[in-house]
């Protein structure tokens, strides 16, 4: 206790060099690594894919977007073009297919089931299945589909949708959330039926939203080849059609390609994944800037 | 409106039809997996019929006679999967407590971003650049470790004998990079979670921010972390690309020598699905259907997990 | 209760023609303009009895409002006229209110129907996030509306009688969302027209208004009372007693039997008398300021 008169003892508030305040520091210092570590592997990668892939797919460009794979595969040069019109086929499909039956799903799930126990079911069920391996979806296509009636881009285009769709349906699902009561209501008191709500005013509002989860969905099934690899084949001339014959795709040829032992092959892998990457980081900025609108719009 | 007074009506023939296409939509989801299951499980039948229960314990994988052993590969994906989490759980949670703790705004962007294209990347990717660029030099690395572990009882058996580029570690790493992001995206989500207050008063006692950090913010995100955990677990065992062109595909090796070359269940479907007859097409949709339950069920936990941790740390906040 | 001296309406479109072939069951009517006959009216949710014993009747281009304290059910009783209860699951409705002598709630009404004559303006404006054009385009769009020139019509009228024309007519295809919150309500008030509905219900129109918004409402209230017949809730006593030619007092109880409040009509008058010779003590106490 002071007294009056005490002296007034001098007090130091400057940081003491202690164990504890290490010990922070160094953390601090391993967080930051941390960081590092994982920055790294990304530069690298993007330095291959640039460094090895853009001589190839940019060489007498636009060659290797549309010229054929050549089918002696020691032979170097491009291209990549049936394999392109592949990825674009299944992909494409797989949207047509997914799209839609997510966004209806979606819609029962949260116009009009809501808490239902078939509902509750449905929305688990789709949780469930997006843990799902996609090499599990492939051999089921395979075996549902393809071992019927042989290889397509249908085929894969069926086990891409089924990888797109729970996606689909949990982005979409999110949405609709967030689109207010009070909106529903004011349609349904000008005498609205409940489907014209949800299709006039509704889903309106959540577009931009719905969107951008579908073009992220989207951009996962382009990127994938497990569940191309058991249903479309491994065709190497350009295929255009949906149902018939084998086909190819950019992940598939990626995956072909880079255990061959030519060279040439392997250029190609790499120009292939090059494309692949940008076809992917191209739609996940879109999806970005949709929603960002999105968000700053509400 | 000068019409006649009359307020009957039942719902339209469309409204009832919209229901009925939006009904039918969400059965989808159940009728695939429904599908998937009885399809699948209808396939096992030929190699259960020949290899029996031993299926599941056999050590012995030989399509040329005809004997098929699940073993090996179980064994494989659960020896990557835990190697790619000894490597990434360290990173991931470093990076999100970086992240949500320390990182001013603006350096929280491009990090964001970053962890956003690693996640972006396709797997097939990973995997060319794994066996292309990493392997050989990663095979040197090896060596050096093997050879400064050497005399060390358990470490030498790990970092074992004649490294190989393709091998469970290579396998190992390649999934740590890509779990990574998942692993980091959902801890964030239930760091944050922590209720502001909390870390005030931890502060205003006096402590350093790790002090703040493993007083407020761990006891907290505790659960959602295993879950986060857990479920980059899942996605480690169900990778199948990257895994496949890195693995090394060797066949039968139970070993705990992580240098040496290995296979799991996606990569050896992967890998040897292109020759394959009926039988051994049996045998690889049997081990599909085997990761697919495995994986389910750990997905099912950790998601459990998750949601508990973040409702239990919602209602305090 | 007053006798109001109409001529009889011999139009459909004026208020208070009675189909006299229409089959469906009459409930019983005590007056004979009164568009809304409520008789016992009750309204549970679940189990829970939000508001019983409401009997009072509605008449023909008034503006009657429902007034009382929070958690009374005046917006519960509100939301039965245009059977906007049923979106809540689990909301039942005892007793009966009759529309033009028809039982809003007999089996073979269709809510939709019935909202297509009675309207709703909500407490907080709530806009489509569409141009302001489209916005009263909608109610003459979904009941079948498809002529271009037919619809411009349509939105301008709407938007004169809210009188809301002349502020926004050079921008009829901007945004909705982005006018002042007097507007838009006024807004909300035009697209509520645009359908010609017979009745508009108002959910405290004005509570997220300033002043200057709220007198501009109220007095597009006494000009819209011409052609259209208005129930109006609030929680501002002088409002009710500017605007509304009868007021209904609701207060409410604390039901014995659970632990929640019961809404109950008190009292049901002109608004002079309301105001100026209560005949129940709550109204008085209400009224002069001594609780609410």
């Amino acid at each position: 206790m002071r007294h009056p008169g005490d002296p007034i003892l001098a007090i130091s508030l400057e940081p003491k060099l202690s164990w504890r305040t290490i010990k922070s520091f160094v953390m601090s210092g391993l967080m930051i690594a941390a960081f590092v570590a994982i920055t790294i592997p990304l530069v690298l990668i993007i330095y291959s894919l640039v460094a090895r892939g853009a001589p190839v797919a940019l060489k007498a460009f636009p060659d290797f977007f549309t010229a054929a794979i050549p089918i002696v595969s020691r032979r170097s040069g491009p291209g990549m073009g049936p394999a392109i019109v592949g990825t674009l086929l299944c992909t494409g499909g797989a949207t047509l297919i997914a799209v839609p039956l997510g966004i209806l799903g979606a819609v029962y799930l949260h116009e009009y089931g809501k808490m239902s126990a078939f509902a509750r079911l449905v929305r688990f069920m789709a949780m469930v299945m997006t843990g799902v391996p996609s090499i599990v979806m492939g051999l089921f296509v395979y075996v549902l589909w393809t071992m019927r009636f042989g290889y397509s881009a249908f085929g894969g285009a069926l086990a891409l949708a089924c990888l797109m769709l729970p996606i689909v349906i949990g982005a979409t699902e999110q949405m609709l959330r967030l689109v207010p009561d009070h909106m529903r209501e004011a349609a349904y008191a000008l005498g609205a039926t409940k489907s014209r709500v949800i299709l006039t005013v509704v889903l309106p509002a959540a577009l931009p939203g719905i969107l951008s989860g579908c073009l992220l969905a989207v951009a996962r099934a382009a990127g994938e080849t497990a569940p191309l690899l058991f249903t479309i084949g491994a065709a190497t001339a350009y295929n255009p059609h949906l149902f018939e014959n084998a086909n190819t795709a950019l992940s598939v040829q990626i995956f072909g390609n880079a255990t061959s032992s030519f060279a040439a092959a392997q250029e190609r892998a790499w120009g292939a994944a090059l494309t692949l990457v940008v076809l992917t980081f191209l739609l996940t900025l879109v999806a970005r800037i949709v929603a960002a609108r999105f968000a700053a719009k509400r | 409106m000068a019409e006649p007074l009359h307020l009957r009506g039942t719902p339209s023939r469309s409204d009832q039809a919209f229901r009925g296409l939006a009904i039918g939509a969400a059965a989808v989801v159940l009728l695939v997996l429904a599908l998937i299951a009885i399809e699948m499980s209808g396939r096992m039948g030929p190699v259960l019929d020949r290899m029996g229960f031993d299926y599941f314990t056999s050590r012995r994988w030989s399509p040329g006679e005809r004997l098929f052993g699940a073993l090996p590969f179980l064994w494989g994906t659960l020896y990557t999967a835990i190697i790619a989490l000894v490597l990434a759980v360290p990173v991931s949670l470093l990076v999100a407590l970086f992240v949500t703790q320390l990182a001013s705004p603006a350096v929280r962007k491009p990090i964001v971003y970053v962890l956003d294209l690693l996640a972006v990347v396709p797997s097939v990717v990973y995997g060319l650049w794994g066996v292309l660029v990493l392997a050989q030099p990663l095979q040197k690395v090896f060596l050096a470790i093997h050879n400064a572990v050497d005399g060390i009882p358990g470490l030498q058996s790990i970092f074992g004998a004649s490294p190989q580029g393709r091998s469970f570690m290579t396998a190992g790493i390649i999934l740590a990079i890509m779990i990574t992001p998942i692993i980091t995206s959902l801890a964030r989500e239930v760091i944050e979670t922590t209720p502001q207050n909390e870390k005030e008063a931890a502060y205003a006692l006096g402590a350093t921010r790790w002090e703040m950090i493993r007083a407020s913010v761990l006891p907290h995100a505790k659960g959602g972390l295993v879950g986060a955990v857990m479920l980059g677990l899942g996605r480690a065992m169900g990778e199948t690309i990257a895994a496949a062109l890195v693995i090394g595909s060797s066949i039968g090796q139970i070993t705990i020598n992580a240098f040496a070359p290995g296979n799991s269940m996606p990569a050896v479907i992967a890998n040897e699905w292109g020759e394959a007859d009926q039988l051994h097409k049996s045998a690889m949709i049997a081990l599909a259907l085997l990761l697919f339950a495995i994986t389910v069920i750990v997905n099912l936990v950790s998601s459990a997990i998750v949601q508990r941790s973040l409702r239990r740390s919602r209602g305090t906040a | 209760m007053l006798q109001t001296a109409l001529t009889e309406p011999t139009r459909p479109s004026q208020p208070g023609y009675r189909d006299s072939a229409s089959d469906i069951p009459m409930a019983a009517a005590t007056e004979a303009h009164a568009l809304f006959v409520l008789d016992k009216l009750e309204v549970f949710y679940g189990s829970f009895r939000a508001v019983r014993d409401v009997t009072l009747q509605i008449h023909a281009n008034e503006i009657t409002a429902f007034i009382g304290p929070s958690g009374c059910g005046k917006t519960t009783v509100l939301r039965c006229l245009n059977r906007m209860n049923d979106l809540i699951p689990g909301a039942r409705v005892g007793g009966t209110i009759a529309y033009h002598g028809i039982d809003l709630y007999g089996d073979e009404v269709s809510a939709t129907e019935v909202r297509r004559r009675i309207g709703m303006v909500f407490q907080k404006p709530n806009p489509f996030p569409k141009s302001i054009y489209e916005n009263i385009a909608y109610g003459p769009r979904i009941n079948g509306v498809r002529d271009r020139g037919k619809l411009d019509q349509i939105v301008e009228k709407s938007l004169r009688a809210a009188a809301l024309w002349d502020e926004v007519k050079d921008r009829l295809h901007g945004s909705a969302l982005a006018m002042s919150g007097g507007q838009q309500q006024r807004l909300c008030i035009a697209r509520t027209i645009a359908v010609e509905p017979e009745v508009v219900l108002m959910d405290e129109p004005c509570s997220a208004l300033d002043p200057i918004a709220t007198a501009r409402i109220e007095e597009l209230m006494r000009e819209l009372k011409r052609t259209y017949t208005i129930v109006i809730v609030t929680h501002n006593m002088q409002q009710a007693a500017r605007v509304s030619d009868r007021t209904a007092f609701f207060t409410a109880e604390l039901d014995p039997k659970a632990e929640r409040r019961t809404g109950v009509l008190v009292e049901y008058d002109t608004t002079s008398r309301i105001f100026s010779n209560p005949r129940d003590e709550r109204t008085e106490n209400y009224i002069t300021g001594r609780f609410g």
